[in-house]
């Protein structure tokens, strides 16, 4: 059993990102100061467009910022190369992507072992699927799978390579409330069992009641940190 | 253990199975073309060395007419000669029977020890020549094999208008005729013209020349100045009538050989590099549609931590397989092919062994050629992969952009059904793929052009030469010059409708430090017979003064109309005169230079004097006239036109049969690959889109429409183009790589061609479409509309 401690794993300060498209300037996020500490449970609120995503795929080294700096523990990420992102994600990473994005040409085990094949120290894939409560599908194609069954091998292959953080968009986004709460309980036990510092994106703010912490972002700033005295879970949740 | 990554790969290539193998089997064309042409060249180069060493093929040859034997001492002292033969070389009338016209037969002397220094004879058969062999004779295997012949055989000699009985104790090859042909002639007649060895002193007596030889044979020390040799060689002879010597490369037999395997290397490079320029490009749109396709997977990839050369690397492999799969089939092909090729070259080369031998070294370098072109068409797919952002997999991809199209805005949306619309706005919004999958096609076309108009242009070049240049029934060659009354007497031999003499001199044409030796011929200008014709068919009138050369013989003499050659007439009074070159002819076979007969009768200071004789005659009285030439003292040759004709097209149609075959069955093979292609790809790009029309109401019939008609008027776009594409890829062929000394393919190109490729290319994708089709019969909506692209 793991506690939230209160080491800074990430650090951002003054983070913005600029999208340039022709003429326009899209100001995706207009200085975000943000840190997250290890083995919390962070869930980020907000509307459409306000940047949740782009600040996810900066934290997790998809992307870098137009200007401002972000740490990962010793890493800098604002300076680091390609090579040394590549490296980081592999190493330390796990992603939880919107629409599952699974190859479909592989079975669940092995979307899987595609990850623990290139990680450091990984779970077994059977055993991570087993996580997730997919023991019994492992030799299914994709195709084969319920969205949520998918989204579930999606968590399983970012659990899979034990990381230290694990960054999710949305995973319940496209999910009914059981098979959401099923994905939720299997990123809450990571966490939990895990202590893996957690990252979750959502439009729905009901799911904020298992956070340790709430950080809603407006406009690409941030509007407004709550922290949970009390985690409800996953199973507790209403929406 | 295969990594996750492998297995994707392997599914992935399962999945695109058609596809690939559609590539696999262009590259394989490619490859086997390669190989099978390279491997024979090679084969055939190896055994040519093995053979001329094994049987000390000479390496410089002169001709004259009557030396002393003495004469022999003297050239083997010349410095840079190794060894030195003197030999009775002469041509005579065969009367063979079973073959109604007279054939011609060479008798080539042996020494009385038994064992020539040089060019010495393989025995197949029988024995070699003993000493009490007056009538004894080595006979050169095509001639025997096109007869039918045994050992112990017979056939008659015309030796000076005696007949002579000669019999065949031997059946041999020889490194001097393993491309056996008789003078003025291009192909192989076994069945008249063959070559026998005879004991020297019953050669030499038969034809006065005791003591005497009238050829001569060299082997040169390693390092020897070659043309000082040949000019010393020269100089020995010129009393004695020499006729210029030459080294080995202009020997007729290895001269032709030789062309023969600078032909294969040529098609060898320009052929493969057509069908894996193809194969490179297919594979660019395959790949770039897969990466496409894959883009978010791409993206997860690299967001799990797989590195850019990790991915790149992945998308690689995919091409690697396609280019094993590839080189292996097409390694495959062309070994089989390559045997194949072997036969036919025994037909015209004659070697004692001739084993097809498959270099690994060639299937290696067809491999790294195939695997080069391909790593060059699939780079840009495969860097666009590197290069994806991985930020991308986050972000479902952004949706097409659409806007009125051009038939729209000009208000012509009416004009159009709406499946037709969809199908105009297909192509408007993509030009680029469109003209992609156009240019594709076409080169399906070009490639059925260039492999058969190679027919159509042979079909043209035995239409001129044999039609509208050579016009006579035969032409007899005298055995020496004849004054103008031989004329007469053949004019009045039996069955001889017309008769046109002509002059036909052993020269060397010099232009700077360039020479060639050959014969100019003496023609008359207002001879109906033999005429002179430019590449527009018409008429070229001979100036009284001047040289007309073949444009192919003014290039490799380098020069050009208006100046003056050198010409060292080799008969006669041997005169030298600077002569002008007052036209180039474009003519296809050989290396010709023309004069006017009186012309050259005056550079000859002679009076009306001719060589032989261009005839017509009555098709009913052949027979008396052959039986009546065949008796005729002095006349050395008789060439049947019909019967040469017969040889050529014969033999070369069993040749060009097969090239044309395999042409066929690659154009087939790469017309299909491309179209098979670019429907599938249609079909996947489309498929969502199509599927969301049925689950809307439309048909199956109504969605085929939209994504065959598509395929049609792109099929339908690309053959006119590829017909151009064909055209051009035919002239640079024609102007890089047939432009041989041998012979010249102009650029005809028959409409049937044209046709022909354009049937082809529409059965291809009549059968795609049908594939295609059946797809879309089938196609699994809810399984379509899950899957995101
Ligand atoms: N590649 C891009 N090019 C241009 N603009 C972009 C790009 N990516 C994101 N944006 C813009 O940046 C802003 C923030 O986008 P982001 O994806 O971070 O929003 P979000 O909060 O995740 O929204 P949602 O809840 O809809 O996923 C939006 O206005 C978006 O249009
Ligand atoms: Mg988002």
């Amino acid at each position: 059993m793991h506690t939230p401690t209160s080491t800074a794993v990430f650090l951002a300060r003054g983070i913005t990102k600029v999208y340039r498209m022709g003429e326009v300037e899209v100001h995706a996020l207009r200085g975000v100061d943000l840190e997250l500490y290890e083995g919390e449970f962070v869930v980020l609120l907000g509307p459409s467009g306000s940047g949740k995503s782009t600040l996810l795929n900066i934290l997790g080294g998809l992307d870098i910022p137009s200007a401002g700096s972000v740490t990962f523990r010793e890493h800098n990420l604002t300076q680091a190369t390609e090579r040394e992102l590549t490296s980081y994600r592999r190493d330390h990473v796990g992603f939880v992507f919107q629409f599952y994005n699974l190859i479909p040409s592989l079975t669940a085990r092995e979307n899987v072992a595609l990850v623990t094949e290139i990680a450091q120290n990984p779970m077994k894939p059977e055993d991570a699927l087993r996580l997730v409560k997919l023991g019994e599908r492992m030799d299914h194609f994709p195709s084969q799978l319920s969205g949520g069954e998918q989204q579930r091998v999606a968590i399983a292959r970012a659990v899979a390579k034990q990381p230290d953080v694990l960054l999710c968009d949305e995973p319940t986004g496209a999910l009914d409330i059981s098979t959401g709460k099923l994905v939720l309980e299997a990123i809450e036990s990571v966490n939990r069992e895990l202590g893996t510092t957690t990252a979750v994106i959502t439009h729905n703010s009901a799911i904020a009641a298992m956070a340790d912490r709430v950080i809603s972002l407006h406009d690409g700033r941030i509007a407004g940190v709550q922290h949970n005295t009390t985690k409800l879970h996953p199973r507790d949740l209403n929406w | 253990m295969i990594s996750a990554l492998d297995r994707k790969l392997l599914r992935d290539l399962w999945h695109m199975r058609g596809q690939a193998l559609a590539i696999a089997a262009v590259m394989a064309a490619g490859v086997g073309l390669f190989v099978s042409q390279f491997a024979t060249q090679q084969s055939l180069a190896l055994t040519q060395s093995e053979y001329y060493a094994q049987n000390r093929f000479a390496e410089a040859f002169a001709h004259c007419k009557r030396a002393p034997r003495s004469l022999l001492e003297r050239v083997s002292a010349v410095e840079g000669v190794a060894a030195a033969e003197a030999r009775v070389v002469a041509n005579v009338t065969l009367d063979v029977p079973g073959l109604l016209e007279p054939a011609v037969g060479r008798l080539v002397s042996r020494p009385r020890s038994g064992v020539p220094l040089l060019n010495d004879v393989y025995l197949r058969k029988g024995r070699l020549l003993e000493a009490g062999d007056p009538d004894g004779v080595l006979a050169s295997e095509g001639f025997v094999l096109a007869h039918g012949m045994e050992l112990g055989d017979r056939i008659t000699a015309v030796i000076n208008g005696r007949r002579r009985d000669l019999t065949i104790v031997g059946v041999v090859l020889s490194p001097e005729y393993i491309y056996s042909i008789r003078d003025g002639e291009f192909i192989p007649d076994d069945k008249r013209f063959g070559v026998f060895w005879m004991n020297e002193d019953e050669l030499a007596a038969a034809f006065d020349m005791q003591g005497a030889f009238n050829e001569i044979s060299l082997d040169l020390e390693p390092g020897a100045n070659g043309p000082e040799v040949l000019a010393a060689l020269d100089r020995l002879l010129e009393p004695y009538g020499g006729v210029g010597a030459f080294e080995r490369k202009d020997q007729v037999s290895h001269w032709y050989l030789s062309n023969e395997l600078a032909q294969l290397r040529n098609i060898g490079i320009a052929m493969p590099l057509v069908f894996l320029g193809v194969a490179a490009f297919l594979l660019n749109v395959v790949l770039t549609r897969q990466i496409s396709v894959q883009r978010e997977q791409i993206a997860a990839l690299k967001a799990f931590g797989y590195s850019n050369l990790g991915v790149g690397w992945h998308y690689m492999k995919l091409v690697l397989v396609i280019v094993a799969l590839g080189t292996a089939l097409g390694a495959a092909a062309g070994a089989w092919l390559g045997t194949q090729m072997v036969v036919i070259y025994t037909e015209f080369y004659r070697f004692p062994f001739l084993r097809f031998t498959l270099d690994p070294v060639i299937v290696l370098q067809a491999a790294a050629i195939t695997g080069g072109a391909s790593m060059l068409g699939s780079m840009g797919a495969v860097l666009a992969a590197v290069s994806l952002p991985p930020a991308e997999a986050m972000r479902p991809p952004s949706p097409g952009r659409y806007r009125p199209m051009l038939f729209e805005r000009l208000g012509l949306q009416r004009l159009f059904s709406q499946p037709m619309r969809m199908i105009l706005r297909q192509f408007e919004r993509r030009p680029a793929k469109t003209f992609l999958s156009v240019l594709g096609i076409a080169m399906g076309v070009a490639v059925f052009v260039v492999g058969f108009f190679f027919l159509d242009t042979i079909d043209y070049v035995i239409d001129v030469q044999f039609n509208r240049m050579q016009r006579e029934d035969m032409t007899l060659t005298f055995n020496q010059p004849r004054s103008l009354s031989a004329l007469h007497e053949v004019k009045s031999m039996p069955g001889v409708l017309h008769a046109e003499a002509f002059r036909a001199v052993p020269a060397t044409l010099r232009f700077e430090h360039r020479s060639r030796r050959l014969a100019i011929m003496g023609v008359s200008n207002d001879s109906s017979l033999n005429r002179v014709l430019d590449a527009k068919l018409a008429r070229i009138v001979i100036p009284e003064q001047g040289l007309a050369l073949s444009r192919k013989l003014g290039e490799v003499l380098g020069v050009s109309v208006g100046q003056r050659l050198q010409v060292e007439i080799k008969e006669g009074s041997r005169p030298t005169r600077e002569i002008p070159v007052s036209a180039l002819v474009d003519d296809f076979l050989g290396m010709s230079a023309y004069m006017e007969i009186g012309a050259l009768n005056d550079l000859m200071r002679e009076g009306q004097t001719i060589s032989g004789v261009f005839l017509t005659c009555d098709p009913a009285g052949h027979k008396d006239l052959y039986e009546r030439l065949k008796a005729t003292p002095g006349v050395a040759a008789v060439n049947v036109k019909q019967a040469a004709l017969k040889g050529f097209t014969e033999t070369l149609a069993k040749s060009l049969m097969i090239t044309t075959i395999i042409n066929i069955m690659f154009a087939t093979v790469i017309a299909f690959g491309v179209v098979y292609n670019n429907a599938r790809i249609s079909l996947s790009e489309r498929s969502r889109e199509l599927a969301s029309l049925r689950v809307l109401g439309l048909t199956r019939g109504e969605i085929s429409f939209i994504l065959l008609g598509e395929l049609a008027i792109v099929t339908l776009a690309a053959i006119p183009l590829g017909c151009l594409l064909g055209f051009g890829l035919a002239w640079a062929l024609i102007e890089h790589m047939l432009d041989l000394e041998l012979m010249r393919f102009p650029l005809v190109i028959a409409p049937r061609t044209y046709g022909w490729a354009a049937v082809v290319v529409l059965g291809a994708a009549t059968v795609s479409a049908l594939v295609v089709r059946r797809r879309l019969d089938h196609l699994d909506l809810v399984e379509v509309l899950k899957t995101r692209e």
